[in-house]
């Protein structure tokens, strides 16, 4: 029954989707690689919405509540207690627009959860971003040199990699969780730890997730190494380090960012996860897992207590799996990017009298 | 082949070594387990650290513990020795038992949910695939992008709040206001009108007959109480067949082939006679007893293709015993249904059917209908978050590689020489797409039992990874060995078994010897 009009559509779809192929090219012309990365990024309405919402939630995040010992514009931190009120009931409200005194409630003591869940989102952002900063850095490293120089270089690294990848995460977790919380006995470390347990939790999953990583960047270098400009610039004189990194690196540098974001997003909820198994960030500290794992026998009652934490971890990683979408399709040069409305235009504007467009049915809207 | 499956697998086991001692060491400087007892004040505290000391050996230092585990450990290799020793946990349970258990707990957690996720998401994913830039697509991507961002124990507690205690309210009163019927129909009205695609006018009158069909079977449902007293019956079963026979036909040999159609619909029959006749059998059944009947309905389905023949009698075997498949199932789903009554009423159940902890009722008595009905209530919620996390990756893999395939040139000459869309779609470029996802597939076995540690937190179920973060919250080595041995096994395993599967798939890709 359904079978003849998927079929028009489909090819119909196929004959469109070949359209920017060629129109694609004059666009391209005299631009260079990142100013074509660039300009398909910004041409890709999902991951511009993800930048906004990231962007918000950041700026929310690390200017409301202060942070490195910078205060904030709200009245409230992450410990504050204060009287209940109105039982904790979240007192911002849409229509009429209003914050209130504790804009997404209190919990059972009286902290207010603005400053909990901004406290919350901050540190997930920094887990994230150091994640994916040691991640890539260290993949990058371990890919490349493995990739290019081959021979035993490649062995060890490759072997110690398979070690790492079958270590299982919440492990490590808990390793590091318990010598944060080794306060009393002395050390440099178990002291620096007891005061900064985000930044080693973070640097240790970072120093553990880089190795998917490294096995796609050495993938990549595999590739590229056997590519003929590789060859011209050997025979031309190049040394190894100006090959890698003028050669080689800048053509993987879309997989390299693509995967990051990718890992980034992925580290929020590998934090927020072993936060609520109770290895990742502890009490009296405070992150989005945690505050879902306090919260969850609350439910009945206070329900909030258990959504906004919640509707910021999907929120942060929605937003970066958009990003990472947009830049994927920025980067991918395959992948040509198919616009409805473009393709309508020119459409519309160039063969107007010939025939309508086959394909200009609802389905292609955007 | 042989050279590289042996080098393989001797890396792997070198692999395995290091990295099975970097894990014990970590698991043993990750805690202290005296730290219990220094803290307590009992009168024996000696005594019971001095027992702990024993069990866990804690005098002898880690990396020489490893040694002695390691010995223990190699002799699992030695095939129906009965001499395998993984050491006991801080309980004094040997870790093979427990091992066993926990298995087995995980198993029947996750297989489900991983079947139906990736038949769901390989399904998604050629549809979108097949409808790319459609609303479909873009609400389909949308949904994947959710998923791929959803914490799951944040899901796994609405599911607790919604599924269960909402559903279990519900069910006390199953009275569906009009309203609400009215508005889930809207609902999937809207979906359907989506999904079905084409020109606007097919779309409002499939997404009415939609919205009118569910309204009104959701009235019929709460006039009659029918969440309370489920059931299909020979009628429903009847037209559910003709339709599952037309929708596989047109699936799998194309409604042109009659003879396809006719062994489909032959084979709908004869299940709802089958209907009649085996219902006192089921009365007495057992888990082998369905298994039996489920292969004896396929190979009736398989039998009658083969009797009516056709122009492709492959085709009509394989239509016809994927239909019979299908109604036998339908059948199946009746009989759970009439088990429901008594199952809701049971004693141990007391009108509170979904469970949201735990792997069954403690203590439930009753036949083989009420067992499985008490173990689908338990594994229901956490199956739909596992699918629900796990779904995105499978549709989004599948469209990829679908779309991918969709611009190679054999779909060209195939839909050059004339093929119909429903032969170039599922025979060309759904075989040749399903190549790369049945490596993702293998990966996604071998890390099955690993378990999901999280969703097994969360509803309290004592699978795998209930043991491993039991043995690290302990600082107990020998559970988190022995599943980390069994998981890393596994794993290594199936790698090499989906390189293997990759290279026989697709012969362009040979293996290096």
């Amino acid at each position: 029954m359904s079978q003849p009009t998927q079929q028009e559509e489909f090819l119909a779809e196929h004959a469109r989707s070949r359209q920017p192929g060629s129109s694609d090219e004059p666009e391209a012309k005299g631009l260079s690689q990142g100013q074509i990365v660039r300009k398909r990024f910004l041409g890709h309405t999902g991951a511009l919405v993800g930048l906004f919402i990231f962007a918000v939630i950041f700026l929310l995040a690390f200017t409301s509540v202060g942070w490195a010992g910078i205060p904030g514009w709200w009245k409230y931190d992450h410990l504050d207690v204060s009287p209940l009120v109105n039982d904790g009931v979240p007192t911002a409200s849409l229509w009429p627009p209003a914050w209130g005194e504790h804009p997404f409630g209190q919990d059972r003591i009286g902290r207010d959860l603005f400053a909990m869940t901004m406290r919350g989102a901050q540190q997930s952002i920094i887990i994230m971003l150091l994640i994916g900063t040691i991640a890539g850095l260290l993949g990058t490293v371990v890919g490349g040199l493995s990739g290019y120089f081959r021979g035993w270089v490649e062995a060890v690294l490759m072997r110690i990699t398979d070690v790492i990848i079958i270590i299982p995460v919440l492990l490590l977790a808990a390793v590091v969780a318990q010598s944060v919380n080794r306060r009393d006995q002395g050390g440099w470390f178990s002291g620096f730890a007891a005061s900064n347990g985000i930044l080693i939790l973070g640097i240790f999953l970072g120093l553990v997730s880089w190795v998917g990583l490294a096995r796609l960047m050495r993938g990549e270098f595999l590739t590229l190494r056997e590519r003929e400009f590789v060859d011209a610039a050997r025979i031309s004189g190049a040394s190894n380090a100006r090959i890698i990194f003028k050669h080689i690196l800048p053509n993987a540098i879309g997989v390299l960012i693509v995967n990051v974001t990718l890992t980034m997003s992925a580290a929020i909820l590998l934090e927020t996860a072993l936060s609520y198994l109770g290895v990742g960030v502890k009490s009296p500290d405070t992150s989005l897992g945690l505050l879902i794992s306090q919260n969850q026998e609350a439910f009945s009652t206070r329900p909030w207590l258990f959504w906004f934490p919640g509707i910021f971890i999907v929120l942060i990683c929605l937003s970066i799996n958009f990003i990472g979408d947009g830049l994927r399709d920025a980067f991918d040069p395959r992948q040509k990017k198919f616009n409805a409305k473009k393709a309508k235009d020119t459409q519309l504007s160039g063969e107007a009298a010939k025939k309508p467009a086959p394909a200009a049915d609802g389905s292609a809207g955007d | 082949m042989v050279t590289y499956i042996v080098r393989r697998l001797i890396t792997a086991a070198l692999i395995l070594l290091g990295a099975s001692f970097l894990v014990y060491l970590l698991t043993a400087s990750s805690g202290d387990p005296l730290e219990e007892f220094r803290a307590s004040s009992a009168p024996n505290k000696q005594q019971l650290m001095d027992s702990r000391s024993q069990l866990l050996d804690l005098d002898t230092p880690a990396p020489l513990r490893y040694f002695k585990w390691l010995s223990g450990a190699a002799r699992c290799l030695v095939p129906f020795a009965g001499s395998c020793d993984l050491g006991k946990n801080i309980a004094g349970q040997p870790i093979t038992e427990a091992l066993g258990f926990a298995l087995v707990q995980t198993l029947t957690l996750v297989t489900g949910a991983t079947i139906l996720a990736i038949l769901i998401g390989i399904a998604l994913g050629i549809i979108t695939a097949l409808r790319q830039y459609s609303a479909l697509d873009y609400g389909v991507t949308f949904m994947a992008f959710l998923f791929f961002s959803l914490p799951i124990f944040w899901v796994a507690v609405l599911l607790k709040e919604y599924g269960a205690i909402g559903f279990n309210d519900f069910l006390r009163n199953p009275e569906i206001p009009l309203p609400v019927a009215l508005g889930i129909g809207a609902v999937a009205g809207l979906i359907v009108a989506v999904a079905v695609g084409g020109a606007a006018r097919r779309r409002l009158v499939s997404g009415g007959i939609v919205f009118v069909a569910v309204s009104l079977i959701l009235v019929y449902f709460s006039l009659v109480q029918w969440f309370r007293n489920p059931g299909l019956g020979p009628v429903v079963i009847a037209i559910a067949g003709v339709g599952l026979a037309f929708a596989v036909t047109l699936l799998v040999a194309g409604l042109k082939n009659r003879k396809a159609l006719q062994a489909s619909l032959i084979v709908v029959a004869l299940g709802v006679v089958a209907y009649f006749a085996v219902q006192p059998l089921l009365n007495q059944a057992t888990a082998i007893m369905i298994v039996l009947l489920g292969i004896a309905t396929i190979g009736v389905g398989v039998g009658t293709g083969y009797l009516m023949g056709g122009y492709d009698r492959g085709q009509s075997m394989r239509a016809a015993g994927i239909t019979a498949f299908l109604v036998g199932g339908l059948i199946l789903m009746d009989r759970f249904m009439q088990a429901w009554p008594s199952y809701f009423s049971n004693s141990r159940v007391r009108g509170r059917p979904i469970a949201t902890i735990g792997a069954g009722t403690p203590n439930i008595q009753g036949d083989f209908w009420i067992l499985t009905l008490d173990t689908f209530t338990h594994l229901i919620l956490p199956t739909m978050a596992l699918i629900l996390v796990s779904l995105a990756s499978y549709t989004r893999f599948t469209r990829s590689s679908m779309l991918e395939i969709m611009n190679m040139d054999y779909i060209r000459t195939a839909r050059a020489k004339g093929l119909s869309e429903r032969s170039v779609v599922m025979g060309h470029a759904f075989r040749n797409a399903l190549i790369p996802i049945a490596t993702i597939v293998a990966f996604d076995i071998g890390a099955l039992i690993g378990g999901a540690v999280i969703t097994e937190t969360v509803f309290s179920v004592r699978g795998m990874g209930f043991l491993f973060l039991d043995g690290i919250v302990h600082t107990d080595p020998n559970p988190v060995m022995g599943v980390f041995v069994c998981v890393a096994v596994t794993a290594m395993v199936f790698n090499l078994i989906a390189d293997l599967a990759y290279s026989a798939l697709d012969p362009r890709v040979r293996i290096k010897a």
